[in-house]
């Protein structure tokens, strides 16, 4: 290995924390303003150390405050989010893990009709059907439901891909050993498959529920009543330069809660997400 | 225990692709049987047909007195040691033992009691927590036989389980191997393409030609008495030589018994049953001078490669180390009992 | 070698049931309404539709404000992957030198991954609205008139400054990963022969990591396109006068706000061709990578 040296070394640290100050900045700078009053808010220039009223705004702000701007509880908006983030990932995981299953463990006519089925579905993205998508809600009567906020992002080709790249590595000798050991096709999955797979399942899990905490297309559309909103898109209601009423300590706070969970997800699961990240989009 | 009964059984791929095309054996309870031959000659697909992971085309495999074509694997009675062990790598050496068991509704006693026997006969006690990538190749080849010991199977099906291990494991677990399997008394069907484990495992073997038997027999009926071309070479270390006697020129000969006899095509005879000759002229003997090309000392003997004048290979063994040089002329002798007689098919007259 | 297989005949199809219902519910009937709106056309009263063939593919193909926003896509995805890729390949090999604190650094960069875009969007528009922006107030103070919200190219610097922002963790870790695919073996020989510094980057390094770079700038290319919806809509709402309304927000703004429903229609199925001839140069593209083994 070539030595790494000092100057070289010193060089990539000074980099990474520039690096650093441009990447956590936004968010530093979206924490100090929900720590002050919302006219020290809007008197630029905003001081940059985080000022006394941090606990009175996230306490306000749950306590109705943000109720009283955007019609819902930050609560409820937090929980809504919450829902449709753990909902597709985990939907999402289980529909993936029984298909990929079935395509790579079973030899069936429409094997591969059904496998070309979901490898299409990667060139649709939400975005370039989202009016007829919207119709099918609102046809099926699914409009402001949880089932109408997940649902359609629910099937997707790259979870069942990343199962299946997987499976095709089992050997099949293990399968056979299975046979043998009388385990049918569930309990080779629950006993064997599963566990195999948990590192996956793991790294999957925060791709997945990132995925579904930063929708925002789908849930404008398919949400009318704002009970039913997630937290991003009461966000973006309650923004409004043009209102002098706009309550941005409020603001601020709704953006920090709506970062901080999925950052938290990320940071925790760091080992598996990083590995499944580079993995799955091979 | 069972005997193992296959009636004209046949594997046909794809429709067309014949790669069993009619075996018939009859396998003893308790017996050791060692399915030998090339690569693609049908032996693992043979293996695989009795432990119920291949279908069958054509044909009955019964194990026991009970027809067994359609029944799942784990509904065979059988365990099968793989070549790559097939251990499941997330549970440890005590779950690996365990599963099958489990799965058959064990009683969680029993499942302790063979496994800690099966254990100790295997000396993997000291490792039943760990898991299998914690292991040697060796060690997982252990707890791969554990895992169908304690099955306590009709039958131990063996598909290569020791190629993947260096050559000294290979001799020791040879040996443990076989002697496992004495004390057990379980009938085996054991695969390799080793004629050397064949040959020391087998209490008969089976040897494969592309998809059919060329011949069943103990070890040493096969060595003594090889039915075709095909056995003869196959086993045996190095091969049997075998010249074309059609056309024969002057620089070796035969006893007339042979050499005259209508139908001979081959004459084969071991490397180990040629000799340097000793000056006798005794005409019943195979004679032939031979230009040495290369010596290959492989310990307490040497085998010659050299070449007839016409350019025929021939080997042969001479004991210790010799004197023997590159481009040495030498005369050697066979005598009559040493050797074999092949028609134009190969097969023994 | 064939895949070992259990041989149940009935249980695959329950297995896949659930993904197969959901694709046709949700991606096929969708598209196929999307294929057939492109060629129907809407008489004013919304009551009949009538084909009208590839009408409404050459009405929104000879639209001048369809244009402005295929150039404004193009435009924004090139400066998106430039600035998105440059950074974080920069803070990669930074990464790479530094001998301690890898994931120390690691666990801070991949905050903007798990930021909504829209989200995203906000916090760069706190930082530079005009009106209440501490940065917007930096620039005018030193005599730089900024405003996005009447400027054009000011509201595209800002919304390429976020999507890139946002970009960046997904694009370091590639980076990172490539960078240390590389075989050491293959920099000590680079060494040997007495490249060093930024002449082994540019000659080694740099061309090894190419299919990394091809891949990413697929992937960057897609998120532009379609991702960043949310902070286009939440900070410039396509304009000041189009000057930021990428296609998918065209799409979006037709069909909902303006309820032309041939033209978002057809807008779709030409969206579909992109993404469409992406993944098809992916794929190939991933195919060739294969074989550097």
């Amino acid at each position: 290995m070539i030595e790494k040296r000092p100057i070289s070394n010193l060089i990539g640290h000074l980099m990474l924390i520039v690096g650093i100050i441009i990447v956590v900045f936004p968010i530093y700078y979206t924490f100090v303003a929900s720590s002050l009053t919302s006219t020290e808010i809007v008197r630029p220039p905003m001081p940059l150390a985080p000022g006394g009223r941090l606990a009175e705004n996230y306490g306000e702000a749950l306590a109705g405050g943000v109720e009283r701007v955007v019609g819902v509880s930050l609560e409820r908006l937090l929980f809504n989010t919450f829902v449709v983030a753990i909902a597709i990932a985990v939907g999402k995981i289980v529909i993936s893990f029984l298909s990929a299953f079935a395509i790579v463990f079973f030899r069936f006519p429409l094997r591969m009709a059904f496998f070309w089925m979901i490898f299409i579905t990667l060139m649709l993205p939400v975005e370039v059907r989202i009016l007829p998508t919207y119709k099918v809600i609102v046809d099926l009567g699914l409009i402001d439901t949880y089932a109408g906020l997940t649902l359609p992002l629910m099937a997707s080709a790259t979870a069942t891909f990343l199962f299946r790249q997987f499976f095709l590595t089992v050997p099949g000798e293990l399968v056979e050993a299975a046979r043998i050991d009388n385990a049918g096709p569930f309990r080779f999955m629950r006993d064997i498959l599963l566990p195999l797979s948990k590192t996956n399942i793991a790294a999957l899990f925060v791709i997945l529920f990132i995925y579904g905490w930063t929708q925002y297309l789908w849930p404008l559309l398919v949400t009318n009543d704002s009970r039913m909103n997630t937290i991003i898109i009461g966000l973006r209601k309650m923004v409004d330069f043009a209102d002098a009423s706009t309550p941005w300590n409020y603001v601020m706070v709704t953006a920090i809660l709506a970062i901080i969970p999925p950052v938290v997800v990320v940071v925790l699961m760091q080992r598996w997400f990083v590995k499944g990240l580079v993995e799955t989009e091979k | 225990m069972a005997t193992i009964t296959l009636k004209d059984v046949k594997k046909t791929y794809g429709g067309n692709v014949d790669a069993i095309r009619g075996v018939s054996l009859a396998i003893a309870d308790g017996e050791f049987i060692v399915l030998v031959g090339p690569s693609g000659c049908g032996k693992s697909t043979l293996l695989r047909m009795i432990a119920g992971l291949e279908s069958i085309t054509s044909g009955e495999i019964a194990i026991g007195d009970r027809v067994v074509n359609r029944l799942e694997p784990a509904e065979r009675d059988i365990a099968m040691v793989f070549q790559n062990y097939a251990l499941y790598p997330h549970m440890t050496v005590r779950q690996n033992l365990a599963y099958g068991l489990k799965n058959r509704n064990t009683p969680k006693e029993e499942i302790e009691r063979r496994i800690a026997k099966a254990a100790k006969s295997l000396e993997i006690d000291a490792f039943l927590d760990r898991k299998p990538r914690q292991l040697s190749g060796g060690q997982r080849q252990r707890v791969a036989m554990g895992r169908a010991i304690v099955r306590e199977p009709v039958a131990f099906l063996f598909d290569e389980p020791l190629s993947n291990l260096d050559a000294k494991l290979r001799v020791q677990m040879r040996v443990e191997i076989k002697q496992l399997q004495r004390a057990l008394g379980t009938t085996s069907v054991y695969v390799t393409h080793d004629q050397l484990e064949a040959m020391t495992l087998a209490d008969r073997l089976v040897v494969l030609n592309g998809g059919r038997i060329e011949q069943v027999g103990t070890p040493i009926e096969l060595y003594e008495k090889p039915e075709t071309s095909f056995v003869a070479t196959f086993i045996g270390s190095p091969s049997m030589n075998l010249l074309e006697i059609e056309g024969a020129s002057s620089d070796w000969s035969a006893p007339p018994a042979f050499v005259n006899q209508p139908g001979t095509a081959l004459l084969g005879i071991r490397p180990e049953d040629i000799g340097l000759a000793d000056g006798s002229t005794d005409n019943d003997r195979f004679r032939a001078r031979v230009r040495v090309g290369a010596v290959e000392l492989v310990g307490a003997e040497s085998y010659v490669h050299g070449s007839l004048t016409s350019g025929q290979p021939l080997v042969f063994r001479v004991a210790g180390r010799s004197r023997i040089g590159i481009d040495d002329e030498l005369d050697v002798v066979a005598r009559p009992e040493s050797l074999h007689a092949f028609d134009a098919a190969g097969r023994r007259l | 070698m064939q895949r070992v297989v259990f041989p149940n005949k009935i249980l695959p199809y329950i297995l896949v049931a659930p993904q197969i219902v959901l694709t046709i519910v949700f991606f096929f009937w969708p598209a196929s309404q999307a294929l057939y709106q492109s060629v129907m056309r809407e008489n004013p009263f919304g009551l009949k539709s009538g084909f009208v063939g590839l009408a409404n593919f050459s009405a929104v193909l000879a639209d001048g404000s369809y244009l402005n926003s295929l150039q404004v896509t193009v435009i924004f995805s090139v400066l998106t992957a430039l600035l998105s890729m440059g950074l974080a390949l920069l803070l990669a090999t930074a990464a790479d030198r530094v001998v301690r604190g890898q994931t120390f650094y690691r666990t801070l960069l991949i905050w903007p991954y798990a930021v909504a875009p829209a989200v995203a969007g906000m916090l760069w528009l706190f930082m530079f609205n005009p009106a209440m922006g501490t940065f917007a107030y930096i620039l005018r103070r030193n005599g730089f008139y900024w405003d996005p919200l009447l400027n054009g190219n000011h509201a595209m610097v800002l919304i390429v400054v976020a999507a890139a922002w946002k970009q960046i963790s997904y694009n370091f870790l590639f980076f990172v990963a490539g960078l240390q695919a590389i075989p050491k073996s293959l920099i000590e020989a680079a060494a040997i022969d007495g490249a060093r510094g930024t002449r082994r980057f540019w000659t080694i390094v740099f061309p090894l990591l190419a299919p990394t770079t091809f891949f990413l700038l697929v992937v960057n290319t897609v998120y532009a396109f379609f991702d960043t919806f949310g902070i286009i809509h939440s900070v410039t709402g396509g304009g000041p006068a189009k000057a930021t309304e990428t296609l998918v927000y065209k799409v979006y703004n037709d069909g909902f706000v303006n309820l032309n429903l041939g033209s978002s229609a057809a807008q779709s199925v030409i969206l579909m061709a992109i993404v469409v001839a992406l993944t098809a140069f992916q794929f190939r593209f991933v195919e060739r990578r294969v074989h550097y083994g």
